[in-house]
């Protein structure tokens, strides 16, 4: 390695005192509400699989430093917190050699290959997560465990997600040669998915998901304390969470649902929504700098996660979009940089 | 410009240490798939399996000497701004001949290559091999350059085609290798092409650097 008297790097130049390891350890602890949340719904397998997550992307993070000759900076977690935010976003009924192997993926495939910590193109639990959906969709899309409390019954509510019972509602009905009593069926279900029952259990986490995107509130709990502490900004998850909403409401399924009719608590509280807003579209190294740049990337994800719920063949597109987006980043951020001192 | 490069000397053209190292460029020093790079959409696209990787690459070498030869014997006829042209009809021919017999003895190699076939037209080797070398050189050399090149596709095309096949859908030469072990069907799908053949180069620089 050559020898560097002078360090050339884009601004900013302050140091603020905010360093890696506090902006990864924060994030990890505003997470633990969910955890507990998950441990309490879904049992203490969970807590395996996220172990063996972290555990597998900081052993990838360490080999593969030391095999590029750099300092090995596990403790800076953000191996860690990309075993975590994996873990979080993966079905509970699953082999535990698939965390393992989505994390050593994440970090070697998705982060390392592109220059380690602060290079990577797209997010690293994202990269991993969606490795396994397409590789191993049989456990990605069925290891639902029903969660402890299944208070109403209803078919494809308490053994699927929400999102899978909406979709294969809405195809049923849209669907021209479907029998007519599937179609009263079929509209049932969706009454009893937008029905405010449905929505307090989205909420409160009381519901089939991945384990760590249930339970919306204390999701919220982890997201204010960071908004607090200032590790993420509004920006992403309101123009996120908003461009959703609005796409959510205005869009349709020919056959099945009317434009404007759309319901947007439903959609903004399953799925992974919440956690994607505020813990993975807000990723620093994946996400535009600018502010103004960060409406537009949360304007785009909102957009495309509805486009996708709706049209695409997934019940959930939250991870893709905000993988599209990554890679829309650089873009955006030529796009939306700040006027240049000085000039007129 | 690499391509443009005449990449033997003048004398002794047709030796047989001369040949020999023109069909091996092909293979090693020029490889297209992981030197010149040429001809990626056909093998990320299709390099889904061993057979497929070996029916493409012969597929491609047999319309890859045959224009090479026959762009070299009539390379004086064409007038210099209409050479173009002039490949891609003699190229074109080729391929319809490969499509024709595949669809009437292979038809489900065919039918698993799809487009791919027609599209071996447009494949940058051929029409490169046409401009930098054919068109410049006696037939004979050309059809040298041809067979090496060819080959050296259908090699780097097999090599990618084996560790997909491989990690893909757990087979090696359409042969399962184990029941525990669980596909990874990411490696089927395009963006397991590209990893394949990113760490394939990754790995050749990191040779080349030490």
């Amino acid at each position: 390695m050559r020898e560097q008297k002078f360090i050339v790097s884009p601004a900013p130049h302050l140091s603020s005192g905010v360093t890696v390891n506090k902006i990864m350890w924060s994030v990890s602890l505003a997470l633990l509400p969910a955890i507990v949340g998950a441990v309490y719904f879904f049992g203490v397998k969970v807590l395996q699989i996220i172990g063996v997550s972290i555990l597998s992307a900081i052993i990838t993070e360490a080999i593969i430093l030391w095999l590029r000759k750099k300092p090995v900076a596990i403790s800076d977690g953000s191996a860690f917190l990309t075993g975590l935010l994996l873990a979080l976003n993966l079905p509970q009924d699953i082999p535990l050699w698939l965390p393992a192997l989505g994390s050593a993926f994440a970090i070697s495939v998705v982060k390392q290959t592109f220059g380690g910590l602060g290079h990577n193109i797209f997010n690293p639990a994202l990269g991993g997560r969606v490795f396994l959906l397409l590789s191993y969709s049989r456990y990605m899309t069925t290891g639902w465990a029903t969660p402890r409390a299944g208070i109403i019954s209803i078919d494809g509510i308490t053994s699927a997600t929400p999102l899978t019972a909406w979709l294969d509602a809405n195809r049923t009905l849209s669907d021209p040669n479907a029998a007519e009593n599937v179609k009263v069926l079929a509209s049932q279900h969706l009454n009893d998915l937008h029905s405010s029952d449905t929505l307090l259990r989205l909420f409160t986490g009381n519901i089939g998901g991945c384990i760590g995107e249930t339970a919306a509130l204390l999701l919220i709990i982890g997201a204010i304390f960071l908004l607090v502490k200032g590790i993420i900004s509004w920006h992403i998850p309101l123009s996120f969470l908003g461009s959703l909403a609005v796409f959510a409401w205005l869009l349709w399924i020919p056959g099945a649902s009317k434009p404007f009719h759309g319901n947007v608590l439903f959609h903004i509280f399953s799925g992974g929504a919440i956690l994607g807003a505020f813990f993975m579209a807000t990723d620093m190294v994946t996400s535009p700098m600018t502010g103004e740049g960060k409406i537009i990337f949360g304007l785009g994800c909102g957009f495309l996660t509805a486009i996708i719920r709706l049209y695409a063949g997934y019940p959930e597109g939250v991870s893709f979009a905000i993988l599209l987006m990554n890679a829309a980043t650089p873009m955006i951020d030529r796009y939306a940089k700040p006027r240049r001192y000085g000039n007129a | 410009m690499r391509l443009l490069r005449r990449s033997t000397p003048r004398n002794d053209k047709y030796g047989v240490m001369n040949m020999l190292r023109e069909f091996l460029k092909g293979l090693f020093k020029e490889n297209p798939v992981f030197v010149l790079m040429l001809g990626l959409c056909p093998t990320l696209a299709v390099s889904t399996s061993f057979a497929n990787g070996l029916g493409m690459g012969i597929a491609t070498t047999f319309v890859l000497v045959s224009s090479n030869l026959t762009i070299s014997i009539t390379r004086k006829l064409f007038p210099q701004r209409m050479r173009i042209p002039c490949f891609i009809i003699i190229i074109a021919t080729f391929v319809v001949i490969v499509e024709r017999i595949l669809s009437a003895y292979l038809p489900e190699l065919n039918r698993q290559l799809g487009i791919f076939i027609p599209l071996i037209v447009v494949n940058c080797i051929i029409l490169g091999r046409a401009e930098a070398f054919a068109s410049r050189n006696s037939p004979a050399r050309a059809v040298v350059d041809g067979l090496g090149m060819g080959f050296g596709f259908t090699a780097g095309l097999l090599i990618i085609s084996i560790i997909r096949e491989a990690l893909g859908s757990g087979k090696i030469f359409g042969v399962s290798i184990s029941t525990e072990f669980e596909p990874v069907a990411l490696m089927l799908l395009p963006p397991g092409a590209f990893l394949t053949i990113g760490f394939i180069l990754a790995l050749k620089q990191m040779k080349r650097k030490r």
